[in-house]
């Protein structure tokens, strides 16, 4: 087990490192000087060498680099070219909008995809199995952000119950939960497909097994041997999968913030890809992947925990 | 064969045929505007309407299925011709530094947020169908690397790689001769995932701009420019969406029904 945990905490290490160079390389490579973005096409020689050496523009890439990357460990993600703030004060701002979106959207993922998933499968075959399976197999087509475009017809023109888009701020809760609740469901929906089926199919599996046998030999009624012995264990494909799912969910926030016009990181990151404020795009995205892969690494830790088959493997299949 | 496999072919096969009709055909010229016809509902001339600027939809539409099958389908060559090597040489040296550092490569990418990085890079070095199937094929190499080398290691116990074997033919050539015909139907089906998989992502970033920029029609960007005009035409942004999901549900029925045809127990990626 600690070898196991170990083991994972380097690859952890390593990981970082590795998606942290990576970014760094993407953002330097890409064509345009954010200090002549700045000053205009007019800026005198002199005033744009001032400006290099004020954002460290002029300092050779590795230095910046393990400036940047130090600053990070510390909580420091630079100053925004464009804002002259502390990146961290802007993240921790549009987190306020990003982080319910994206925790309302897996908790209505999984409230839907649970009773979906066990129903189909103690129906296997049977009209409402196939119910279920045939709108999953079409929310997996939709795109959110055409989805979300199909809630605002239908919510907030036709039928005017919630706002089309904007963000008030939490300073008025009731408003804010209204203006969040169609980026939820358009998010929620179809990633809730994805893991009713998976959760159906793990299920289908788990029911040929010896122990649900056993648990009707003593007299339990399918239903309940289905929801005490094999939804425990049929839940293992489908942690995995919510793991692999956080990052759909982020990229996917990205994508709804910019049907809704919502002021969360999604929308920091493409004004600041336009507005060349590289420190920024550096920071959030690195932000992202690290959120990434400590909860993949967290749900590595939480199965060896749960199955201790999994610990001597030591890798997902 | 199978309804839904039925269904599944159909969808697909419309969606190529109109691709490869718009080639040396299309109902009308995109490029000329028509402002006096604009946001038409579907009738005898435009069938499916026109948009704002008068253009015919069913045409857009016929132009913007070549983008988007351009883009997944390299995609998918990408990483299929990357990733399957990558995992076949990995499983032919099990266990050695080789297939360590190939596995650990493939966890590492695949722990990234594929979109996210795929908005980092056409957002650098700008938006274009080119830099969008680099995006997308890199995230498909991982895939196919894993896919691969998983099935590939209990070929590798049968008894006809051990009489390969004592017919002197090397790791290499039995890879390519022995172990690459077996894994073929696997293949195939998660080809068709991955390129379900493309024609959303492609449809996700041209949407927010980041793919074939225009004149080249592409069906996320249709879906953008719709999004002000939903009140005033709904179906401008109704049939682009429609199309997306019938392909994408098209090519899911169609992998879905070749793995039942094929084998039910092939162990597909799906994420």
């Amino acid at each position: 087990m600690w070898f196991y945990l170990a083991r994972r905490l380097l690859s952890l290490g390593v990981s970082l490192i590795a998606a942290s160079a990576v970014i760094f390389l993407v953002v330097e490579i890409a064509p345009g000087d954010p200090a002549a973005y700045m000053l205009g096409i007019n800026a005198q020689p002199e005033t744009l060498a001032a400006l290099r050496t004020e954002l460290s523009l002029d300092l050779p890439a590795p230095a910046r680099y393990w400036h940047w990357i130090t600053g990070m460990l510390g909580g420091d993600f630079g100053t925004s070219y464009t804002y002259r703030t502390p990146v961290a004060d802007m993240v921790a701002d549009r987190l306020t909008v990003s982080l319910p979106l994206a925790v309302m959207a897996l908790v209505l993922a999984v409230a839907v995809a649970l009773p979906a998933g066990l129903f189909a499968a103690s129906r296997r075959g049977k009209p409402g199995d196939v119910a279920v399976m045939g709108a999953a197999q079409l929310g997996v087509a939709v795109p959110n952000f055409w989805f979300a475009m199909l809630l605002v017809l239908g919510f907030a023109i036709t039928w005017r119950i919630f706002p089309s888009g904007g963000f008030p701020g939490w300073d008025q809760p009731l408003q804010a939960l209204r203006a969040l609740t169609l980026p939820t469901i358009a998010l929620a929906l179809p990633q809730a497909a994805i893991l009713a089926r998976v959760l159906r199919s793990s299920l289908i599996d788990a029911l040929h097994e010896d122990y649900i046998r056993t648990a009707r030999a003593k007299g339990l009624t399918p239903g309940q041997a289905l929801r005490r012995h094999g939804l425990r264990n049929a839940l293992i494909p489908v942690l995995t999968l919510m793991g692999l799912q956080f990052s759909f969910l982020l990229a996917g926030a990205i994508i709804i913030e910019q049907v809704f016009y919502l002021p969360g990181l999604g929308r920091l990151i493409f004004q600041s890809i336009s507005q060349r404020d590289l420190i920024t795009v550096e920071s959030v995205t690195m932000l992202l992947v690290f959120a990434v892969i400590v909860v993949n690494f967290l749900t590595d830790v939480a199965y060896a925990v749960a199955d201790p088959r999994l610990r001597r493997q030591g890798r997902r299949a | 064969m199978s309804r839904a496999l039925i269904l599944g072919m159909v969808l697909t096969l419309t969606v190529l045929a109109g691709a490869a009709l718009s080639l040396v055909w299309t109902p009308y010229d995109i490029t000329q505007m028509s402002i006096p016809d604009r946001l038409q509902g579907p009738s005898g001339a435009h069938w499916l309407g026109t948009d704002h600027f008068g253009r015919d939809i069913l045409s857009m539409l016929m132009l913007g299925a070549r983008t988007s099958i351009a883009v997944a389908l390299v995609a998918v060559g990408i990483g299929a011709g990357v990733g399957v090597p990558l995992g076949l040489t990995a499983a032919a040296r099990r266990g050695g530094l080789v297939d360590e550092a190939i596995s650990r490569l493939s966890d590492l990418v695949f722990a990234f947020p594929s979109l996210v990085i795929a908005i980092l890079i056409t957002a650098s070095f700008g938006a274009s169908a080119l830099n969008a199937i680099l995006a997308i094929g890199i995230f498909n190499i991982p895939v196919f690397a894993r896919l691969t080398r998983g099935a590939a290691l209990p070929v590798w116990q049968r008894e006809f790689i051990l009489a390969a074997r004592t017919f002197g033919k090397g790791a290499g050539r039995i890879s390519v001769e022995h172990i690459l015909p077996n894994l073929t139907n696997l293949l195939i089906v998660q080809c068709t995932i991955q390129f379900s998989l493309g024609i959303l992502a492609e449809a996700g970033l041209s949407y927010v701009g980041l793919g074939a920029q225009p004149p080249t029609p592409s069906w996320g960007r249709m879906l953008a420019d719709a999004q002000t005009l939903v009140t005033l035409a709904p179906h401008v942004a109704l049939i682009p969406g429609l199309t997306i999901v019938l392909t994408v549900l098209g090519l899911n029925l169609l992998g879905d029904g070749l793995r039942d045809a094929l084998d039910p127990r092939l162990k597909v990626i799906r994420a």
